[in-house]
C-alpha cells in the first residue's frame, strides 16, 4: 500500500513540475492578439496551444504578415504582440514607444550532400552558384558533375536570412529547384549527391554536410556567440511593457518549457535581457 | 411512390446547404481573382515571378499546368486503354480480376503516398539515369499518369461491361472470340466513353498539387525539356499561400485559381455534353 502511495506522490509531483511553466495562467480570461513575422509563427502557435488548452478562458490568435505588418499592428494597438524578424528602427521606437524582446536566433545553414567532396565556399562562389554562373561542381574545387540548386519558396523566413546574409541579397537563377520546408530541403539533399540548399541550423543532422562558408563552422553555439553570421534574431515587440495575460505570455516564452518549444520549431532560444 | 413526390425537409436543406456552399465560393474566387487583376495588373500574364519587385507573372506556370496534365493524359490515358483490353479481352479471367481489384484500391490511395514514395524511389532512378535534379516535368508525368490511370480505367469500364453485356451473345453467334468482340464490337461502340474518360483524367491532372510540388520541381521557367523543373498553378498556389506573403502577390494567387477553376468547369461541362450524347 505504501509502494503505491510513493508512486502516486511521485507521478502526482512529476506532473506539478511538468505543468508549473503554465500555472500562472491559472484563472486567466482574455484574449491576446499575435500578428507578425513568419519565422515566429511554429514558436507562437505551438505555445499558444499549449496555453489554452491550459486554460480554456484563454484566446490566442496567431496571424502572419511578415515583420512590417507586425510592426504596424502592435503599434496602432491592433495586436498585443506583433512579431519581427529584424530588429525595431528607431523612429519605429519612437513613433509607437515599442519595446523588444528577442527571443530567438534563427541561423542558416548552407548544406550539400555528406558524399559531396567541397569543404569550403566563399560568398562569391555561393553567390554565383545561387545566380547561375558557377554550374560545375568543378568549378568549386568538387567532382565533376551538374550542381542542382535547391531553394525556399517566397516569404520563407528561412529563404529571406539566406537572401540577405548569405548571397547578399544576390540574385536567384530561374531554374531553381524550390522546395516548401525545411524538412522538404533535407530530404531533397540528403537524397541528391549534387545538391546544394540550406536550411535552418537546427534542422542539421548525419544527412546533410554543412561546408565552411567563408571560414565559418555552422553550429547553434557559433550562431548564439557570434561567430556565424548567417543569422538573425527573432523578437516579439508591445506596446509600452507588457501588462496582464501579454506579459505573462512573454515571461512564458523565456521559460524552459518556452525555450523548448523554441529549440523544437528548429531555432536557438535566448535568455531574457535585464 | 410517396418519396418521389414529397421530398424530407433534410434533403432540400443539405441540398440548399451544398449549393450555397459552392457557389460562396466561387463567389469569393471570382471576387478576389478580380481584385487580384487589378492590383497586379499588366504583369500578371508575364514570364517572371518577382514579388519583391512587384513582378507577378504566372505565365510559365499556366504553360507548366498545361504541359504537365496534358502528357500525364497522354500517358496515363494509353495505360488505361491497355488495362481495359487486359480485363476485358486479352487477360486470363485471374489476372483481370486481380488488376481490376488492384486499380480499385489504387483510386483510393492518397496522392502524398505516391508523392512520398516517389520523391525516394523514382527521383534518384531519374536523376542517375537521365541527370538534371531529378525533379522535373517528366517526373511528375509519371506519377501523375499512375495517379490518374485508375480513375481512368473505372470510368471506361462501366460503359465497357454495359456494351459487352449487350452484345455479348450475338457476337458470340456470329463466331467472334472474346478479344476480337472486344476491339471490333465493344470498343467502337464506346469511343464517346474513352473520350469522356479522358475529360475526367484531364480534370484530375490538372487540379492535383500534391504530385507537382513534391515532384515537379517548382522552378518558375517554362516547359521545354522533359528534365526541366517547372511549377504549375496548383503547386503555385500552394507554396505562396502556405508562407502568407499578403498583398498583390497573395491576390494574384485568386487570378491562379480563377483559372484553374475555369479549367475545371470547362472540363467537366465537356465531360457532360460528351456523355449525354453517348447515351443511345
Amino acid at each position: 500500500m505504501k509502494k503505491y502511495l510513493i508512486a502516486a506522490m511521485i507521478c502526482l509531483f512529476a506532473a506539478s513540475a511538468f505543468a508549473a511553466p503554465l500555472d500562472s495562467f491559472k484563472g486567466q480570461k482574455g484574449k491576446i492578439d499575435i500578428a507578425g513575422g513568419t519565422a515566429h509563427i511554429p514558436v507562437m502557435r505551438e505555445a499558444a496551444k499549449r496555453i489554452m488548452s491550459a486554460n480554456p478562458d484563454i484566446r490566442i490568435t496567431v496571424a502572419g504578415g511578415g515583420s512590417g505588418v507586425g510592426v504596424k499592428q502592435v503599434g496602432e494597438g491592433l495586436v498585443e504582440i506583433g512579431n519581427t524578424g529584424r530588429p525595431l528602427k528607431k523612429d519605429e521606437i519612437e513613433k509607437y514607444g515599442l519595446v523588444s524582446f528577442p527571443f530567438a536566433i534563427d541561423g542558416v545553414a548552407v548544406v550539400v550532400n555528406p558524399a559531396n567532396g567541397v569543404k569550403e565556399l566563399s560568398f562569391e562562389q555561393l553567390i554565383d552558384i545561387y545566380a547561375g554562373k558557377i554550374t560545375n561542381w568543378k568549378e568549386v574545387g568538387g567532382a565533376d558533375g551538374e550542381i542542382n540548386v535547391y531553394g525556399r519558396e517566397d516569404g520563407s523566413g528561412t529563404r529571406e536570412v539566406f537572401t540577405d546574409k548569405a548571397i547578399k541579397k544576390g540574385s536567384v537563377s530561374a531554374k531553381t529547384n524550390v522546395v516548401n520546408s525545411n524538412g522538404a530541403m533535407k530530404t531533397a539533399v540528403a537524397k541528391d549527391p549534387r545538391a546544394i540548399g540550406y536550411v535552418g541550423i537546427g534542422h542539421i543532422d548525419s544527412s546533410v554536410k554543412a561546408p565552411l562558408l567563408a571560414g565559418m563552422t555552422a553550429t547553434q553555439e557559433n550562431a548564439a556567440n557570434g561567430s556565424y553570421t548567417i543569422v538573425r534574431d527573432l523578437f516579439m515587440n508591445t506596446k509600452g511593457e507588457p501588462q496582464g495575460l501579454t506579459a505573462l505570455f512573454v515571461d512564458y516564452i523565456y521559460t524552459p518549457e518556452g525555450a523548448q518549444i523554441i529549440r523544437d520549431s528548429g531555432y536557438i532560444p535566448l535568455p531574457r535581457k535585464k | 411512390m410517396r418519396n418521389d413526390r414529397k421530398r424530407p425537409l433534410w434533403l432540400s436543406v443539405s441540398a440548399l446547404y451544398v449549393t450555397a456552399l459552392l457557389a460562396t465560393v466561387f463567389a469569393f474566387i471570382i471576387f478576389c481573382a478580380v481584385e487580384g487583376l487589378f492590383m497586379s495588373g499588366p504583369t500578371l500574364f508575364t514570364s517572371t515571378w518577382a514579388p519583391e519587385e512587384q513582378r507577378f507573372g504566372i505565365l510559365p506556370m499556366i504553360a507548366a499546368t498545361a504541359a504537365l496534365s496534358l502528357s500525364a493524359l497522354a500517358l496515363g490515358w494509353i495505360v488505361a486503354l491497355g488495362c481495359l483490353c487486359h480485363i476485358h479481352g486479352f487477360g486470363g479471367k485471374i489476372s483481370a480480376s486481380l488488376l481490376s481489384s488492384l486499380l480499385r484500391i489504387m483510386t483510393a490511395t492518397p496522392t502524398v503516398v505516391y508523392g512520398f514514395a516517389s520523391v525516394f524511389l523514382l527521383v534518384p532512378l531519374i536523376r542517375g539515369a537521365l541527370g538534371g535534379s531529378g525533379f522535373s516535368w517528366l517526373t511528375a508525368t509519371l506519377a501523375l499518369a499512375l495517379l490518374i490511370t485508375p480513375t481512368m480505367v473505372l470510368a471506361m469500364e462501366g460503359a465497357v461491361t454495359q456494351v459487352a453485356e449487350g452484345s455479348r451473345l450475338t457476337a458470340a453467334s456470329l463466331g467472334f472470340s472474346r478479344s476480337e468482340h472486344f476491339v471490333f464490337v465493344v470498343l467502337p461502340a464506346s469511343g464517346r466513353w474513352l473520350r469522356a474518360a479522358a475529360l475526367l483524367g484531364f480534370g484530375r491532372a490538372a487540379g492535383d498539387t500534391m504530385i507537382p510540388t513534391m515532384l515537379a520541381g517548382n522552378a518558375v521557367q517554362y516547359p521545354l525539356s522533359p528534365l526541366d523543373a517547372i511549377r504549375t498553378l496548383t503547386a503555385h498556389i500552394g507554396l505562396v499561400l502556405s508562407s502568407d506573403v499578403g498583398g498583390t502577390a497573395y491576390y494574384s494567387l485568386f487570378v491562379a485559381g480563377g483559372l484553374l477553376l475555369a479549367l475545371s468547369v470547362g472540363a467537366n461541362l465537356l465531360f457532360r455534353s460528351v456523355r449525354r450524347r453517348g447515351k443511345l
